[in-house]
């Protein structure tokens, strides 16, 4: 098993040909060693007769054909777990690197993990108060949901995945029988973690994460992964993996609610494009190898709630849309496998808007049973239809003042221009350390309804507008601004 | 000749030694006995597409032959089971891994050997049979009777026939063929998933498959027998509309494939069937269901196969004489699943890197739906609708998958991202959607609903026509610039789409509507529009005044009318409509 290989015949990008090798197996790590004695970690990506397709983790620099030693390891790619990895900081490749010892593991487990079976899965139905209005009424977070946040350069999508860690948390029973939500409690919900996995970031955009996981305390129940955009490119394959097999562990067999919060899903992808141009495959669209799609999904299925453990791993992936292309197939192939998304618009952000979050284009999939009578508040699904199709018909009418102007626009018309603004003030934007319980949510919902006239309330129900409709406009002001 | 390995690359092994290898032979790959299937032959090499993962599969290690094509198990107890894409049973994989983690390497049976069924025959001894002659009836679930059939390629006279209570592999008759030999027949067939099981011919479908959407059943209905497309990019809602449909469509058989989908989706299907009640018979959805599931992240050859596995089955129904609904969702992952396949292979990519084949193995798949003649000679008629949802890449409808898929479909049912933005539900856009079964299917819809029932379904689609063309004048010069009888097209445009088309799948009374309802709904709306054109076109009419009318407000609320109700109330509701309209006259 340990022969080591002096047979490298071809370097090409991360890839290394290895000949005359025996008894190697598809997926087994191996250990480079290179001329000056440093070593390196790899894969294999094709075992044929006496020849193996290495893939390094790390750069290629420094390899010659000549001297190169390859070592097979015999296994595939482990992860040595234990409840110590809490409140520690790892390489992408799954090293220590605050200075700390090395993890004394409970158990080693394959990155790659199985696939969840279907029939074992339960289906997720808790709500998440994230304290975003524009996440909790209309994009509701579900414990054990997958819901990437779809964002472009330059928009803050790592502060509102901060905020969403920072301020996640489940309601009590009393909570919302009562209808009032208290500041924060922890004793209810159980233990929780966070774990987070940087693939190609900027050292600052890592440190960010960092500092807020410090600042707020929750570095000792965060688990950290950091590859940051000066680490090889091939390493950012296996991160994501690492910091998932490092949730369903806390998850599955500690009991753990885990959020896995995973940026940049875009560097990702183009760590797996370079591989594959470097492996001369046939491309799919845009030089994405024609397995994206299922690479992604064995990163994304890995969240849910199984039949009988306590605990649960909600997924929080992050992608910057290049161009803030939607159809660009990272966007697009993601949104196919996660359970919905967020979707943060530039031209909100431009308006000085926080969060930009969109209510068109943004959906959470599972909000279904997370809505409603002994969940949150009766009204919740309904509010939910109402706002979005106001506002979707607002900027709409907007639109159209543009090319009408302001004075051709008829009553209903203006109506639901005024909403729209009022809208955007008073709903979408709120500050950066507001937290905003359900119920103060709805009730900003219910007072920017007064703008319309009461016969186009029609995704409401009428027992609901006379229990929580105020009876003018004049008595609404915006609750907290 | 013992067969090795030569090559691993993901999903696929070459496997030298293996020149009388069939095509799409069965073989397990390497120690660890991995399912797979032999899809390519050069000499005595094999190429394998593997169903399991294949991390830690190497060169040398063996492969054995089993002889089998790729078939399924058919017999009693497929109903309310869920299976992988192979057909292995979710449950006793769970059980077998002792995980929740699907783990490599579990055999296990797709239906029970141990589990006795309740064998009733309905021939006698002497009787002469063919294939597809029915032996006998098995109650598989309280709704679906289980017809024990002669395999199709089988005729003879009775020998032997029991009764009583046998497993699946006990026989239960005796054939004598024509060369007088005995064939010994238990109620456990196999027939192999890429072969369309055999029927007498093919019909002109004439019916409707009753969706219970209104959207579906009025604007665009699909006929039993037929196929039909949903395309729409993520976030349009296919897979509600699908499991609408599986819930909702008047089929006695449903097979639904999950291809490289969520797995929680999977999971809400399989908590939430049981517990719902088929609107039709009150009995749980669950016993007239057989759901695959092969997630997005278990094995890509298994989603290849996946929808075979489905519509084998599907098939095997059809043949005992029920009208069977398929839903795949998505037959996009199982073009992708193609088309990693063929990238492996080295094969010369076509379009976008799907291979060549893909029309064909599209059309394939679409044309095993149909109403048939039953094989059997009983003269039975069976039924199977095929409704496959597409993800195209960005919505945009140009791409293969969703173009060839539209050249064998005859319903396309285009989801609209802006639609569900607006929140606007089903997102069925009314403009780019078609059926072809339209003119089939209108003798049934005037006999058996009403008369005007296909000129009600012209004139909105008319209507909602003229709205897309007016709103483009509103667009430029306003509203004021219409006449009033445009203002009117518009008002009841808005009307049909708000009152009609929209339709709250998580109410209990709207998510489903019968047919009749659906009609009196639309009779309601027209009626609104024929009462008030000759009023507004008096002199000095505020239209303003029709717009306010406090009935609209009624006919807003109509569609959550319970089914037993409707006469009486949408009798009241016509009523009220009239006389409100002709109060504005004075």
């Amino acid at each position: 098993m340990s022969t080591a290989y002096k047979t490298v015949t071809d370097i090409a990008g991360p890839l290394l040909m290895v000949e005359g090798v025996e008894g190697v197996t598809y997926d087994e790590l191996c250990e480079i060693e290179m001329t000056d004695g440093s070593k390196r970690l790899g894969k294999v990506l094709e075992s044929r007769k006496g020849v193996a397709v290495v893939q390094l983790f790390e750069s290629a620099q420094g390899a010659t054909t000549e001297g190169t030693k390859v070592r097979f390891l015999g296994r595939t790619f482990q992860l040595p777990v234990s409840e110590d990895m809490l409140g520690r900081i790892f390489d992408g490749s799954g090293n220590p690197i605050d200075g700390g010892p090395s993890i004394v593991p409970e158990k080693k487990l394959d990155i790659n993990g199985n696939p969840i079976n279907p029939a074992s899965r339960e289906f997720p139905e808790d709500f998440i108060q994230t304290g975003i209005s524009t996440i909790d009424v209309l994009n509701t977070l579900v414990r054990g949901q997958k819901l990437p946040i779809f964002s472009g350069a330059g928009l803050p999508h790592s502060q509102i995945a901060a905020q969403i860690a920072r301020q996640a948390r489940v309601l009590t029973e009393k909570e919302v029988a009562e209808g009032k939500a208290g500041e924060s409690t922890t004793e209810a919900e159980g233990k929780f973690a966070v774990v987070f996995a940087a693939m190609g970031v900027t050292f600052e955009e890592a440190r960010f994460f960092q500092n807020e996981f410090e600042k707020t305390g929750a570095l000792s129940r965060a688990v950290l992964f950091l590859n940051t955009a000066d680490n090889p490119v091939a390493e950012r394959i296996a991160t994501p993996r690492l910091a998932l097999t490092a949730a369903e562990y806390l998850a599955y067999e500690k009991d753990y609610h885990v959020t896995v919060i995973i940026t940049d899903m875009t560097n990702y992808c183009e760590a797996l494009r370079e591989i594959s141009a470097a492996r001369k495959e046939v491309p799919g669209r845009r030089g994405y190898p024609g397995y994206l799609y299922t690479d992604l999904a064995t990163i994304y299925e890995r969240a849910g709630r199984i039949k009988g453990k306590k605990g649960s791993i909600t997924q929080i992936p992050i992608l910057t849309m290049p161009e803030d292309d939607v159809t660009h197939p990272i966007p697009d192939l993601t949104g196919y496998i996660t359970e919905g998304q967020i979707r943060l618009d530039r031209g909100l952000h431009q308006k000085g808007i926080y969060p930009p979050v969109i209510p068109m284009g943004s959906l959470s999939r599972l909000k279904g049973k997370a809505q409603g009578n002994g969940v949150t508040r009766e009204d919740h699904s309904g509010m939910d239809a109402q706002l979005t199709a106001a506002y979707a018909r607002g900027t709409e009418v907007r639109e159209l003042a543009v090319i009408l102007g302001e004075s051709s626009l008829s009553d209903t018309d203006k109506a639901y221009l005024k909403f729209a603004d009022r809208f955007e003030k008073e709903f979408i934007k709120q500050g950066e350390n507001e937290n905003r319980s359900i119920f103060d949510s709805l009730q900003i919902g219910w007072n920017l309804l007064t703008e319309l006239p009461k016969n186009e309330l029609k995704r409401v129900k009428s027992e609901h507008i006379e229990k929580y409709l105020p009876s003018s406009k004049t008595s609404t002001e915006p609750v907290a601004a | 000749m013992s067969a090795t390995i030569t090559k691993v690359a993901g999903p696929l092994v070459v496997a030298s030694g293996m020149s009388d290898a069939k095509m799409f032979e069965v073989v397990k790959v390497s120690n660890e006995k991995l399912v797979g299937e032999v899809i390519e032959l050069h000499g005595d090499e094999a190429s394998i597409q593997v169903y399991e993962e294949t991390s830690g599969i190497g060169p040398g290690e063996p492969v054995e032959r089993t002889g089998l094509t790729l078939s399924v198990e058919l017999a009693p107890g497929l109903l309310t089971s869920i299976y992988d894409g192979i057909q292995r049973p979710l449950e006793l994989i769970e059980k077998e891994a002792n995980s929740a983690f699907i783990t490599r390497g579990i055999e296990v049976p797709g239906l029970s050997r141990e589990a006795k069924w309740d064998f009733t025959p309905t021939v006698k001894v002497g009787d002469e049979v063919e294939g597809g002659s029915i032996l006998g009836t098995v109650p598989e679930t309280t709704l679906i009777e289980h017809k024990v059939m002669v395999p199709p390629t089988l005729s003879g006279t009775v020998e032997d026939i029991k009764s009583g209570s046998f497993t699946i592999e006990q026989t239960i008759a005796v054939i004598k063929d024509s060369d007088g030999k005995k064939h010994e027949i238990c109620m456990l067939q196999k027939w192999p998933i890429r072969i369309p099981r055999p029927c007498k011919g093919k019909l002109i479908p004439r019916e409707p498959l009753v969706t219970g959407m209104r959207v579906l059943d009025m604007l665009f209905p699909i006929a039993r027998g037929g196929a039909g497309a949903i395309p729409g990019p993520f976030g349009a809602g296919k897979t509600v509309t699908q499991q609408s449909l599986a819930k909702y469509c008047n089929a006695q058989v449903i097979v639904y494939i999950g291809c490289g989908e969520r797995g929680n989706e999977m999971t809400e299907v399989l908590t939430e069937f049981p517990h719902l009640e088929d609107p039709n018979t009150g009995e749980p959805l669950m016993k007239r269901t057989v759901l695959i599931a092969n997630t997005s992240n278990m094995p890509v050859a298994a989603r290849e196969a996946s929808v075979y596995t489905g519509i084998t089955i599907a098939e095997y129904y059809r043949d005992m004489g029920y009208d069977v609904a398929l839903m795949a969702d998505s037959t996009s992952r199982w073009a992708e699943a193609m088309r990693e396949m063929s990238g492996r292979l080295e094969e010369m990519p076509g379009e976008e890197g799907y291979p060549a084949y893909l029309g064909s193995r599209t059309a394939g798949f679409y044309e095993r739906a149909g109403i048939v003649d039953c094989i059997g000679g009983d003269n039975r008629k069976g039924s199977l609708s095929v409704i496959g949802a597409v993800s195209p890449p960005g919505g945009d409808f140009s791409e293969p998958v969703t173009q060839n898929t539209l050249r064998v479909t005859k319903v396309f049912w285009a989801l609209d991202a802006k639609l569900a933005y607006k929140r606007h539900f089903p997102a069925i856009n009314w403009l780019q959607s078609y059926t072809l079964y339209a003119d089939n299917l209108e003798a049934w819809y005037s006999k058996e609903i009403a008369e005007d029932f296909p000129s009600n379904r012209e004139r909105a689609q008319s209507i909602l026509q003229d709205e897309s063309k007016l709103e483009e004048i509103v667009r430029l010069v306003g509203m004021d610039a219409l006449s009033p009888r445009e203002q009117l097209t518009m008002e009841v445009a808005r009307m049909i789409r708000e009152d009609f088309l929209f339709q709250n799948g998580f109410d209990p009374v709207d998510a489903y509507s019968s047919l009749k309802k659906q009609y009196r709904l639309l009779k309601s709306i027209m009626t609104f529009m024929d009462s008030a054109e000759p009023i507004i076109t008096q002199e000095d009419f505020d239209f303003r005044k029709l717009q306010e009318l406090p009935v609209k407000e009624e006919i807003a609320k109509a569609s959550f009318t319970p089914e037993d109700e409707v006469d009486e109330k949408f009798n009241a509701l016509d009523e009220t409509i009239r006389s409100q309209i002709s109060a504005l006259q004075s």
